[in-house]
């Protein structure tokens, strides 16, 4: 009986350290959260200094956003710009996952690389994006580097065409990310048993066969958990699309992402617009999220 | 027992680093706290020899010249032309750090937020919003607006009228009528005052007007720029000798300054015939390469400033001169005087700063005094004209300017544009502002931008154009 009183008695305590992550859910997501999907059913906006709403009307939020095509537009130039830079960032983070974890290529000087590719992170985003405005401007570096060894004989406008603009953002989400993809994959490269690879080798097995038929299928969870976050993080693409083209998403908004329409309208302190297209963003990352688990866990059902 | 203890104290800690990172995140509040504790010291501290200390402050509030007055003059603008202007003309400012100065013993707090992606006035309408329950130390007591926003504070009871602060009509006589419509409320009630007034014109390259005109005399060039027809003469010209004109946001402020109607008429959204002009003029120019799309304030449109820029122009007000063209740099047109200045083909303005009071100020003679000095005080006037080549808002002492060799200005070769610049400023019409402009003329720009690059039908770009205004004012439709 005294036994159990401690027990309980010592749960409390668990329940005490968690206090903080709750308070600070509760007031930093929880509230924001009902509230936004609140607001999607009001009329609520700022007409210079005058508030206007709130003013309940039911789903005309959600009409007006889907009256037109633009949205679909805006959630397919966010999932190009994201695939453009995802695919070759998971590829270039894999080799070199496989490279930093191989024990067999004895690589030197393995920190500093592992330090050096994760440090663009590091770089504010909009700063990043600032960079690569200078860097690609019509009268910028990169356009006289072309032209005086020849390549152009003009200046190509970078910000003016629809797939250099968004070859541009993939970019530096790729070289913004891909270190920390690697640093991820290499942890979980390092957790598959090495007694695998060891009975490989001892099989005869190549390094290709090692790669595709180990490490690969061990990796997985690691691979769903890395897509799973960037896709999330890539539907909420918007610093540096943003900074690159001024907030307009030019040409003709073709590189404009979800969350920079959603930034649109918070010129009006547009809540109920706003609401709706969180509510949105919402549905979609939640629907993209279990497609991907559902897939994990058919492939493991198969097997 | 030991155990509880420390985990208490373990609670403890993650607690307290959570309130200090909320703590952290504003450090305007964090020192607003501090000084608030330094206010209750200073009140305990005084506590044991109450009454007494009372009655002396009292006695000492009478005695100053303002006693009724706050401490705290809050200023609200975007960057720090205006603090400049302060610090060099208003008798008795001192200096105390980036964002501080005293006036006699009130403190001056300057809070500068840039106008980029709107932080300026979404600062500014947060706290206007709460300027009723402020505490008064905390209240606005001075906001400057630009022209193309100024109806949207104007015409509300947050800016006060200048009348009820006691400045009457007289005492605003010497200014541009332009000036004074623009910050007029629907009532007919004056609130706000500037120093400058921002009529503007062309700004032009005298060695490329050599090379392309034969000459580089202001009268010569203003002939070849007459009208829009003569420009698009010149601009061609130009282009042959490898000149690019100018941006056309440039020539934009030129068109949309000259329009027959407001942007929005009855809640709907109106593209007046002289914006389409411009959308046809301007592609008629990009087309011939004579005239370039590049935006307003970035990287490549202003390296028209230097030689091999190869830019024939910048449009621009007399403001442009001194904050625009870098004549302090090595190498700019500006710094060898190298540029000259005309008229234009159409009188218009840009830009200009307004002073506005915040009704609930409780510094209103200083306040009062602060519009007067710098916006109707000719001693004051004359010397921000020579200081910083500004155009400011008084006939008497333009005219005055123009007929003597004060006016010479040494990045535009010598030239005096005074004369110029008064005769646009009489010029100017502005029945045609509404609340909406600054949305409107950037969404144009920007929508438009796509057209003349080739990325849409003008269809299109107007239609791109619909979609951004009315996602700013979701009270419009067209």
């Amino acid at each position: 009986m005294k036994k159990r009183s401690n027990v309980v008695k010592y749960n409390r305590w668990g329940y005490i350290f968690l206090i903080p992550f709750i308070v600070v859910y509760v007031v930093f997501q929880l509230v924001p959260l009902v509230t936004t999907v609140g607001n999607s059913f009001f009329e609520y906006y700022r007409s210079g200094l005058t508030q206007i709403g709130p003013n309940w009307i039911g789903l005309e939020n959600y009409k007006s956003i889907f009256s037109t095509p633009d949205l679909w537009q805006y959630f397919g130039n966010t999932m190009i710009m994201w695939i453009m830079g995802f695919v070759p960032q998971i590829l270039l983070s894999l080799l070199l996952g496989a490279w930093f974890s191989n024990p067999s290529l004895r690589l030197k000087c393995q920190r500093f690389f592992k330090t050096v590719i994760y440090l663009p992170n590091l770089i504010m985003a909009s700063a990043f994006a600032m960079l690569f405005f200078t860097l690609f401007a019509d009268t910028g570096p990169i356009n006289s580097i072309l032209m005086q060894t020849g390549v152009l004989d003009a200046p190509y406008s970078f910000m003016s065409h629809v797939w250099s603009v968004r070859t541009l953002v993939a970019l530096m989400n790729l070289l913004m990310w891909f270190g920390n993809t690697t640093i991820l994959l290499m942890a979980g490269m390092m957790g598959i048993d090495p007694s695998l690879f060891e009975a490989a080798s001892v099989d005869g097995a190549t390094a290709t066969q090692v790669f595709f038929k180990i490490t690969l299928p061990l990796l997985r969870p690691i691979l769903i958990y890395v897509m799973i976050t960037s896709l999330i993080g890539g539907l909420q693409m918007f610093d540096v699309p943003q900074i690159l083209t001024n907030g307009t998403g030019d040409p003709m908004r073709s590189s404009m992402t979800l969350i920079m329409y959603l930034n649109k309208h918070l010129f009006s302190k547009n809540y109920g617009i706003g609401g709706a297209l969180s509510v949105f963003l919402f549905v979609i990352t939640g629907i993209l999220s279990l497609i991907i688990f559902r897939f994990t866990d058919n492939r493991k059902a198969i097997k | 027992m030991k155990k509880k203890v420390i985990s208490a104290l373990l609670c403890a800690a993650v607690a307290g680093s959570m309130l200090a990172g909320c703590g952290a995140e504003q450090a305007a509040d964090a020192a607003a706290a501090v000084a608030d504790a330094a206010a209750t010291a200073a009140t305990e501290a005084a506590a044991p020899a109450a009454e007494p200390a009372a009655t002396e402050a009292a006695a000492e509030e009478e005695a100053a010249p303002a006693g009724d007055e706050g401490k705290v003059l809050n200023i609200y603008c975007w960057n720090e032309e205006f603090k400049s202007r302060i610090t060099d003309h208003y008798p008795g400012y001192e200096e105390v750090d980036g964002t501080h100065g005293k006036m006699g013993d009130v403190d001056v707090v300057w809070n500068i937020t840039p106008s980029d992606d709107n932080a300026y006035q979404n600062n500014l309408d947060e706290t206007l919003l709460k300027q009723e329950s402020a505490a008064a130390d905390d209240k606005i007591d001075l906001f400057l607006v630009e022209a193309d926003y100024a109806l949207k504070y104007v015409d509300t009871d947050y800016a006060m009228a200048l009348k009820d602060l006691g400045i009457t009509d007289a005492d605003l006589s010497d200014q541009y009528e332009y000036t004074q419509s623009i910050v007029t409320d629907s009532n007919g009630n004056l609130k706000g005052s500037s120093w400058q007034a921002c009529s503007a014109g062309l700004i032009y390259n005298r060695e490329a007007a050599k090379e392309i005109l034969g000459s580089d005399d202001p009268a010569d060039v203003q002939a070849a720029v007459a009208d829009w027809a003569k420009y698009k003469e010149t601009a061609a010209k130009a282009a042959e000798k490898g000149y690019t004109m100018c941006s056309v946001n440039d020539t934009y402020r030129t068109y949309s300054n000259n329009v027959s109607g407001k942007w929005v008429q009855d809640g709907k959204i109106v593209v007046d015939a002289n914006m389409d002009a411009w959308v046809n003029d301007s592609m008629e120019l990009v087309e011939k390469k004579a005239e370039n799309t590049y935006d307003l304030w970035g990287d490549d449109w202003a390296k028209g400033k230097k030689p091999e820029g190869k830019i024939f122009c910048y449009f621009g007000p007399a403001w442009f001169f001194n904050f625009c063209l870098d004549a302090d740099q090595d190498g700019t047109i500006a710094n060898q005087g190298g540029w000259g200045f005309c008229e234009g083909p159409q009188s218009y303005y840009w830009g200009g700063t307004w002073i506005c009071a915040a009704s609930g100020t409780d510094n209103p003679a200083l306040v009062k005094d602060i519009i007067l000095t710098m916006t109707t005080d000719k001693n004051v006037l004359k010397e921000i004209a020579m200081a910083d080549s500004d155009c400011v808002n008084s006939k008497s002492v333009l005219a005055d300017l123009s007929g003597s060799d004060d006016g010479n200005i040494a990045l535009l070769g010598g030239q005096n544009p005074y004369a110029e610049l008064a005769k646009g400023a009489e010029g100017i019409d502005l029945s045609n502002i509404s609340p909406y402009d600054q949305g409107c003329n950037e969404e144009f720009q920007a929508a438009m931008k796509n057209y003349f690059e080739g990325n849409a039908s003008k269809e299109e770009a107007l239609e791109q154009f619909y979609k951004g205004v009315e996602e700013k004012y979701p009270e419009l439709s067209h």
